[in-house]
């Protein structure tokens, strides 16, 4: 990597190197049966420089070709944007924990195990059911250093256990799942099935949806796939930058509920998505978002927190390209509302679990729209079955406006987010 | 650079030595460079280089893969993937034969597009934005073009060696329109195998395409429930793709008793004017290959023939358990992972009926263009329109806002009743399944009116 920088140098203002290496080992299941473990070994290099005050980008797997890489960063460098920001010369950072070594001395044997521990606790509720099971565990390195002296490195361990299930009648076909992930290796599929064998209770019997306006509840998984890309979106400090955001020019004012907060924390200990810095070397932080309702800040890199005059919040994030601001974990606080309690209070509405479809529209203007892959009916305060054939849509910005409650019982889903469910008063229903 | 194919010839040699059923390795090579605008600006420019590998093992109907950056202790590493299909295997392992090939395979275009200049893509780019901006009351645009050119070395075995080398290029443009706190977006997707003139020439489609943006500001939601809805070639190519494509794809199906139950050669599923295929053989499409990622040949697979399903897509293990023949259709999204099930050109066939046909008997409907995006469960789906009209009294009414559409498999295709006669392929799209996603595929079809369709909305 100093070889790369010192090459860089000679030819550019500026420069950064970016690695990133990794191990990972997933096992998977099919059909409620091992099927294939496989080893994944890679690392890749990224190069960005300032040249004639222009930024360059190349990226390559090949460490020792650091001739091509700088070539080609330089080339880029022609038609690049001009940089408006200095790389940091930071070289201390929070001690933030996302390593631990027990992960490296999980076996294989292990692993198995607790996958082959996981269906059977699901195909023993449920005999008919097929699942898949993915048990997977990782290290992966990161290491960044700039021609300003800054540099950061960290490793980073991950470990994953999740299930899907499918159970067909018929025509009829029901899909259930969870999956749950951690620095430290998880051990007790038990609080995978258990979400499970809810799901599979509750799926039991059939209930039918009105097409019309009714109370919803978004269980935590329900929130993040219909309410969390439009939030996403509108504060992404890029989007705000180019006034596309819906709130871009709201700062400081109260656009949701004020029950709602919303932040962005890459500092909780042995959380996936945590880290010390972010991938262009800035100290994490945690950002709010959302403070009783009213909009707090906005997520930004060096170059675009530069371009809109302000500082980087530690969330410039690469995935294949220049580093872009991207959240780190979104959480949303818990309120003093427990599910049994939203559901009692309602006479008839739906609690969504998943809302197929639902990132697909107008996500910039805050709509979506989809279809209740996982979802229930519920009337006069009970659940009284999965409904299906039903369309729910709305508008992030109307339906977070006035939520009748929050949830007191947050969770963590995909390692992206930490949410309660959240109870709104309607939403446009469309059946069959 | 490294040399793949002088480590390609030894790794044949070396591949004899292991025991196991059957083993096979990729060895690939890849440059790609991408050029983003985000507004006015052009945001990101960057190119990337790869070159890597996998080993992938089956011992007793278990598998091992092993993927790596690293070239180095190429024996270890087939070691390791034959160590994991041992800990795995349980049973006895089940391919369908196929014949050891021996091919070195070209990329079918004059020129690879890696080999154009930035200054070159640039302008053209900038034509693009420059019309987008050009447009009153818009917002911003995002482009985002890619371009990829890659060389393949499979080799297994029972003593195939195949190189195959492939260009790919996406390009997509989007226009964000805003007045006070609302924001409307229409995005345009174009693909093509590597040839780069394929994005020459856009420039009306752009201009429509923003105005078309500023034009949804004060467009009417449509109201939620069930419709005649009629699709143009682009969304009902996503239509067939999502609602009945993924489901054909056997590996949801082979180890599923249910799942065979319902996916049984000859159920009924269409009118007798419904024939859908899926084809890599045809040339020169995003999803086209002579061969596929375990070295099987491309086939042209009838899935549904007069509205009855009569094939599926395989792999060889899929083939193998479901007592079928390969049809060529397992694919890998790059070395680093293994091959699966996957759909490649997939089109409904051309009817009879013309546009005013489709559209003359409808009282009230809706008209749905281009696409957003599309998902499946297997049994429901969604997809999303980029551009939607009421259709009324037989004609094309006012522009609503973009709407999402959803279906279940085993009634919806029964509801399509008129297939147009204008078949398009739509070679902008990209496919997600597991974690391989965008999978270059097109997907095609002509107008299709399908009735009882539910929409979601206000």
């Amino acid at each position: 990597m100093e070889n790369i920088l010192a090459q860089a140098k000679k030819v550019a203002e500026e420069a950064e190197v970016f690695m990133v290496s990794s191990e990972e080992t997933p096992v998977q299941f099919e059909a409620n049966r091992l099927k294939h473990i496989q080893s994944k070994q890679s690392t890749s290099v990224a190069l960005r420089i300032v040249r004639q005050g222009r930024l360059g980008y190349a990226a390559t797997t090949e460490l020792s070709d650091a001739q091509n890489l700088v070539d080609n960063a330089v080339e880029t460098a022609q038609f690049g944007m001009p940089a408006r920001f200095e790389l940091p010369s930071t070289t201390s950072y929070p001690q933030i924990d996302v390593f631990d070594p027990d992960i490296e001395s999980i076996s294989i044997g292990e692993m198995i195990k607790l996958g082959e521990e996981l269906i059977a606790m699901v195909t023993s509720h449920t005999p008919d059911i097929v699942c898949e099971a993915m048990v997977t565990k990782g290290i992966i390195s990161f290491r960044i250093i700039n021609s300003r002296g800054g540099q950061a490195n960290y490793r980073k361990s991950i470990f994953g256990l999740g299930i899907e299930g499918s159970l067909i009648r018929g025509t009829d076909m029901l899909f259930v799942g969870e999956s749950q992930s951690s620095c430290h290796p998880l051990t007790q599929p038990k609080a995978v099935a258990e979400v499970v064998l809810q799901q599979l209770e509750l799926a039991k019997n059939r209930a039918s949806a009105p097409t019309k306006q009714l109370p919803v509840i978004f269980t935590p998984r329900g929130v993040a796939n219909a309410l969390i890309p439009p939030l996403m979106a509108a504060f992404n400090g890029k989007t705000v930058l180019e006034g596309a955001s819906p709130i871009g020019n709201r700062l400081g004012q109260t656009v949701f509920d004020p029950k709602l907060w919303l932040w962005d924390d890459p500092t909780i200990a042995y959380r996936p998505n945590s880290r010390p810095c972010d991938d262009e070397g800035i100290p994490s932080q945690r950002t709010p978002l959302i403070e009783q309702g009213t909009v707090a800040n906005f997520l930004y890199d060096l170059q675009t927190a530069a371009q809109a005059h302000t500082k980087s919040t530690g969330n410039g994030s690469r995935s294949g390209g220049l580093p872009v601001p991207s959240p780190t974990a979104l959480i949303i606080a818990p309120g003093k509302t427990t599910l049994d309690e939203m559901v009692n209070d309602i006479k008839e509405g739906l609690v969504i679990e998943q809302l197929m479809g639902a990132g697909q529209g107008n996500v910039l203007g805050g709509d979506f729209s989809g279809n209740v892959l996982l979802g229930y009916k519920v009337e006069s305060g009970k659940i009284v079955g999965r409904v299906k054939d039903t369309m729910v849509s709305g508008n992030v910005y109307q339906v977070l406006k006035e939520v009748i409650a929050i949830g007191s019982e947050a969770k963590w889903v995909g390692g992206f987010l930490n949410t309660p469910p959240i109870y709104c008063p309607g939403l446009s229903v469309a059946s069959k | 650079m490294t040399d793949i194919e002088a480590i390609g010839r030894q790794l044949a040699e070396a591949l004899k030595g292991f025991s196991a059923d059957y083993i096979e390795a990729r060895l690939e090579e890849s440059q790609r460079s991408h050029i983003t605008y985000r507004g006015k600006e052009l945001e990101s420019v960057g190119q990337a280089t790869a070159i890597g590998g996998n080993v992938r093992a089956l011992v007793r109907g278990g598998w091992g893969f092993v993927s790596f950056d690293s070239l180095s202790d190429l024996p270890g590493r087939i070691e390791l993937a034959v160590k994991q299909a041992r800990l795995v295997g349980k049973e006895e392992s089940k391919l369908a034969p196929v014949e050891p090939v021996v091919d070195i395979v070209s990329s079918e275009i004059d020129k690879n597009p890696l080999t154009i200049s930035l200054a070159e893509k640039k302008q053209l780019l900038d034509e693009y934005n420059a019309l987008i901006w050009r447009t009153p009351k818009l917002q911003t645009s995002i482009i985002v073009y890619g371009d990829s050119h890659k060389k393949v070395i499979f080799l297994s075995s029972s003593g195939s060696y195949i190189e195959q080398e492939r260009s790919d290029i996406a390009l997509r443009l989007t226009a964000v329109a805003t007045e006070g706190s609302e924001v409307q977006q229409v995005g345009l997707s174009i693909g093509s195998r590597g040839d780069f003139s394929s994005i020459h020439g856009l420039h009306q489609q752009v201009e429509q395409m923003a105005k078309h943006a500023v034009e949804l500001l004060s467009a009417p939601q449509v109201k939620g429930g069930e419709y005649t809805v009629v699709l143009d070639p682009v969304l009902a190519g996503v239509f067939v793709h999502e609602a009945f494509g993924h489901l054909s794809e056997s590996d949801f199906v082979y180890e599923n008793d249910r799942l065979r139950q319902i996916m049984v050669l000859g159920r009924k599923f269409g009118s007798t004017e419904l024939n859908i295929v899926d084809s890599a053989a045809i040339p020169g499409l995003r999803g086209s290959y002579k061969y596929d990622d375990e070295g099987v040949p491309a086939t042209k697979t009838y899935l549904i023939r007069e509205g009855e399903l009569v094939g599926r897509l395989h792999s060889r293990e899929t083939a193998a358990k479901m007592g079928e023949k390969p049809t060529g259709n397992a694919r890998a999204i790059n070395y680093r992972y293994p091959p699966i099930v996957r759909m490649t050109n997939t089109y409904i066939e051309p009817g009879s009926a013309s546009f005013d046909q489709i559209i003359g008997d409808i009282k009230e409907g809706v008209y749905a263009k281009n696409w957003f995006g599309g998902t499946t469960s297997m049994e429901m789906f969604t997809f999303s329109a980029g551009e939607t009209y009421m259709i009324r009294h037989g004609k094309l009414a006012e522009a609503l806002r973009p709407v999402v559409l959803t279906g279940n498999v085993f009634t919806t295709l029964n509801n399509i009743d008129a297939i147009g006669d204008d078949l398009e392929m739509n070679q902008g799209g990209g496919c997600g399944k597991g974690a391989q996603m965008p999978l270059p595929v097109s997907n095609g079809s002509p107008h299709i009116r399908i009735r009882h369709c539910l929409v979601g909305g206000r």
